[in-house]
């Protein structure tokens, strides 16, 4: 019993300084509330990131932290184990990880919770028009948990009886899609699959480097890589952030500008049907992968 | 080259000068040149070393992953680090080798694409191949193709002792001709800058070095026809080699001097020798008849018929043979008569014989005598040398001048030095001096010279003359204290 008392006697302490300087005194005392972000929009901005974890804070009224890693997979992992409470990750794992993750929010993008997987080239390259002219050819992917920068490209190969592998002369990966387009641009790759909320927003950034890249062909609209929860995660703090995300949109203040900033419309709940598309898609490749693999 | 080395050292000199500062100038700008690049290339190939050891090492990771992008990220990491885009340090590309030596990936995928054969691309790589680095080599591996204008830098990328691949950086060549070029300009400038503040100063210290030689070569022409005097050589003074030279050319002139005059004077007393010994000669012939005929006359006159026309014959006769016997004992010096010895009387004696002459001219006569102990000379030679000498120089002296006698005793010798304030004996006359029937003026027979070189020469002395402007001085040294041969 001394021993816990000592520990509160110490934490207490550690809070005085805070409690101090910050009007948030409670919020300190609540654990922070952790986000997983993967490259599914132009993650590499610290500034805008720290903004919009100052906006979630604010009207949580907790603190937050956001994780970022190299990889989807890392941020699924951690989703997984419940090392984070929330991750803004594409659809492609969300589909394969449904039972453990549940569904907080979709993207608006031009007002629909949808968007397109582009297929990129050199804009030098005038000749190729589909994905087929690329064969022996070496292609950009951008993550292999992606659905618009790997399983869309790939579906489309399986139903030709075919895979990335024997396709391509050499297929890589650039574990984001603003370096799938550089990758591209810089002729590395002849070919690149791109997501085209990041592409389209890209060009409104940095045009002179999708300037260096051209739009073959755009994929059916897929639904647009969600907000998720982890299994563990508490229903209040579900709705607590959905209420943030969703009123995003109607805050004249902070949260337009913020979502001008991702050039994105909103937040809605889009459910689950949403993401069908990508569910049959992954339910293929994987089939036709175990099949050639069995072969 | 037989025309460069008639050519004087005023010029020459110089010359050498020019030529040594410019080529030690043209050495030095080409060592710095030289060293510049070298410097540059080192610097460069040692920055590119350690750069792509830290590169090979970070390229392990991603490379057994097989991550191309990873890979082309962190080569491309020198190209993003402004301060190494400078245009001379910078790399052209770089590029990895896989294991099987093709392209894995380059920072120029569009010239070097994945998987391609760099050979292919550029045959160079031939050479590059065969070069490919020991993993163990510690020292970077350098290759510069044949007429290539890039240096590649190659440094293995291994793992566990296995080659995963090899990383090329290339460099351009271009900032080497660059600074080549810019070393060069500078070095040429400074070059000039040398050469124009050293070639003044060359010139002006070849000119001082080749001063001293030309004064000595021009004085040694002029040693013909007549010997100068000493005073008229100007060399510079100085110990080094060529005032040595100097010293001993001065030296060997003042030899040639003495030995001409040396010879001047062997021959005066071999012709004054001649001389003597033809006077004595001729003296004695003539004082022999003249003795019988004197006597002849002497006996007549006493004994033989007075007719006073054969009488004043006679007379005539005996007059005349006198006057010979006279001249004749003149020219004979004789010593062999018995003497006493040089004293004190004898010199109160002689001022007394001069002084009426003395007082005629109004002459101021002075006389200093230390004569005490000396007595091994004989006096009737001695005293007729000082008179002689008096005499002469009080004729010489004009009226109101003045006339010194100084006898004294200096070493072994007696020295009677007579100076006057006469008009001073030509230069010429001099040589001739003590040669008979020598007279200085009108009335003198020119015998008294003749009779004190006569009585020197007898004694084993020595007479000189030495003759300024308003000042003549004649000098006697007779030995003493040894066994004269008149005693």
């Amino acid at each position: 019993m001394a021993r816990s008392a000592l520990i509160r006697i110490l934490f207490l302490l550690l809070a005085m300084p805070f409690a101090s300087c910050s009007h948030a005194t409670e919020q300190s005392a609540r654990p922070p509330i952790r986000i997983g972000l993967t490259p599914v929009f132009l993650d590499d901005q610290a500034t805008f990131i720290n903004e919009w974890r100052d906006y979630l804070q604010r009207h949580l009224d907790q603190p937050v932290t956001f994780v970022q890693r190299g990889t989807y997979r890392e941020i699924v992992d951690l989703l997984g184990k419940g090392k984070l409470d929330f991750a803004w990750l594409c659809g492609y794992p969300y589909v394969r990880n449904k039972k453990i993750f549940r569904l907080v929010a979709v993207p608006l993008y031009q007002g629909k919770p949808l968007y397109q997987s582009y297929l990129i080239v050199p804009s030098s390259d005038r000749q190729t028009q589909s994905l087929g002219d690329l064969r022996g050819k070496n292609f950009a992917f951008s993550d292999p948990d992606s659905n618009s920068g790997h399983l869309y490209p790939e579906y489309l190969l399986a139903k030709q009886g075919s895979n990335p592998s024997s396709f391509f002369a050499k297929a890589f990966f650039t574990w984001s899609h603003r370096k799938v387009v550089e990758a591209v641009a810089i002729g590395l790759a002849q070919g690149g699959a791109v997501d085209g909320y990041v592409w389209d927003t890209l060009a409104l950034a940095h045009p002179e480097l999708t300037s260096k890249t051209r739009i073959v062909s755009k994929s059916p609209p897929f639904g647009h890589p969600p907000f998720v929860a982890g299994i563990a995660t508490p229903r209040q703090d579900i709705a607590a952030l959905q209420q943030v995300l969703f009123r995003m949109t109607h805050d004249g203040e902070g949260g337009r500008s913020l979502l001008d900033r991702l050039n994105l419309d909103g937040f809605v709940y889009g459910g689950d049907r949403l993401f069908e598309g990508i569910e049959e898609m992954a339910k293929f490749v994987a089939e036709t992968g175990n099949n050639t693999s069995r072969k | 080259m037989l025309y460069l080395k008639n050519v004087s050292l005023k010029y020459k000199i110089p010359l050498r000068v020019t030529v040594l500062v410019s080529v030690t100038a043209f050495v030095l700008a080409s060592t710095l040149v030289y060293r510049g690049i070298e410097d540059l290339r080192s610097n460069l190939i040692a920055n590119a070393d350690r750069m792509g050891r830290v590169i090979a090492d970070t390229l392990v990771q991603p490379m057994l992953h097989d991550d191309v992008w990873r890979s082309l990220e962190i080569i491309n990491t020198p190209f993003r680090i402004q301060e190494y885009q400078a245009p001379d340090r910078g790399a052209e590309y770089i590029l990895i080798l896989n294991a099987a030596n093709k392209v894995y990936v380059a920072t120029q995928p569009e010239r070097f694409p994945m998987l391609s054969d760099p050979v292919d691309i550029e045959p160079r790589y031939t050479e590059i191949l065969k070069a490919l680095p020991d993993l163990r080599k510690p020292v970077p591996t350098v290759v510069e193709p044949y007429q290539s204008d890039n240096l590649l830098l190659l440094i293995p990328i291994q793992s566990d002792g296995m080659r995963l691949g090899t990383l090329v950086m290339s460099y351009p060549k271009s900032p080497f001709t660059s600074r080549f070029y810019s070393l060069t300009q500078g070095a040429i400038l400074t070059t000039l800058l040398v050469i124009i503040v050293l070639l003044p100063l060359g010139m002006y210290w070849g000119r001082k070095m080749a001063a001293p030689l030309l004064q000595l070569s021009d004085a040694m022409r002029n040693i013909t026809p007549n010997l100068p005097e000493p005073g008229e050589i100007i060399l510079e003074e100085s110990n080094d080699e060529i005032g040595q030279l100097g010293k001993a050319f001065k030296g060997m002139l003042a030899g040639l001097k003495e030995k001409e005059q040396l010879q001047q004077q062997v021959i005066s007393s071999n012709r004054l020798a001649a001389i003597g010994r033809l006077t004595a000669g001729i003296a004695h012939e003539i004082n022999n008849p003249l003795g019988g005929m004197l006597n002849a006359i002497s006996t007549y006159k006493r004994h033989g018929t007075q007719d006073a026309l054969t009488l004043k014959t006679l007379s005539i006769l005996e007059r005349g043979l006198i006057q010979i016997k006279e001249t004749v004992a003149a020219l004979l010096v004789e010593a062999k008569s018995k003497s006493r010895p040089f004293d004190r009387n004898d010199v109160e004696d002689i001022r007394t014989l001069i002084q009426p002459d003395v007082k005629a001219k109004h002459i101021n006569f002075t006389g200093e005598i230390d004569i005490a102990g000396i007595r091994s000379l004989p006096s009737t030679l001695v005293r007729q040398v000082i008179i002689n000498l008096l005499l002469n120089a009080v004729q010489a002296t004009q009226e109101h001048g003045q006339v010194r006698l100084d006898i004294h005793s200096d070493n072994d010798n007696l020295v009677i030095d007579v100076a006057n304030s006469g008009s001073h004996i030509p230069q010429g006359k001099i040589a001739y001096l003590f040669e008979p029937f020598t007279s200085l003026n009108e009335t003198g027979r020119g015998l008294g010279l003749w009779v004190i070189y006569q009585i020197v020469q007898q004694l084993d002395g020595q007479v000189s003359v030495q003759s300024v402007p308003d000042e003549t001085r004649f000098v006697v040294q007779l030995p003493l204290q040894r066994d004269n041969h008149h005693e």
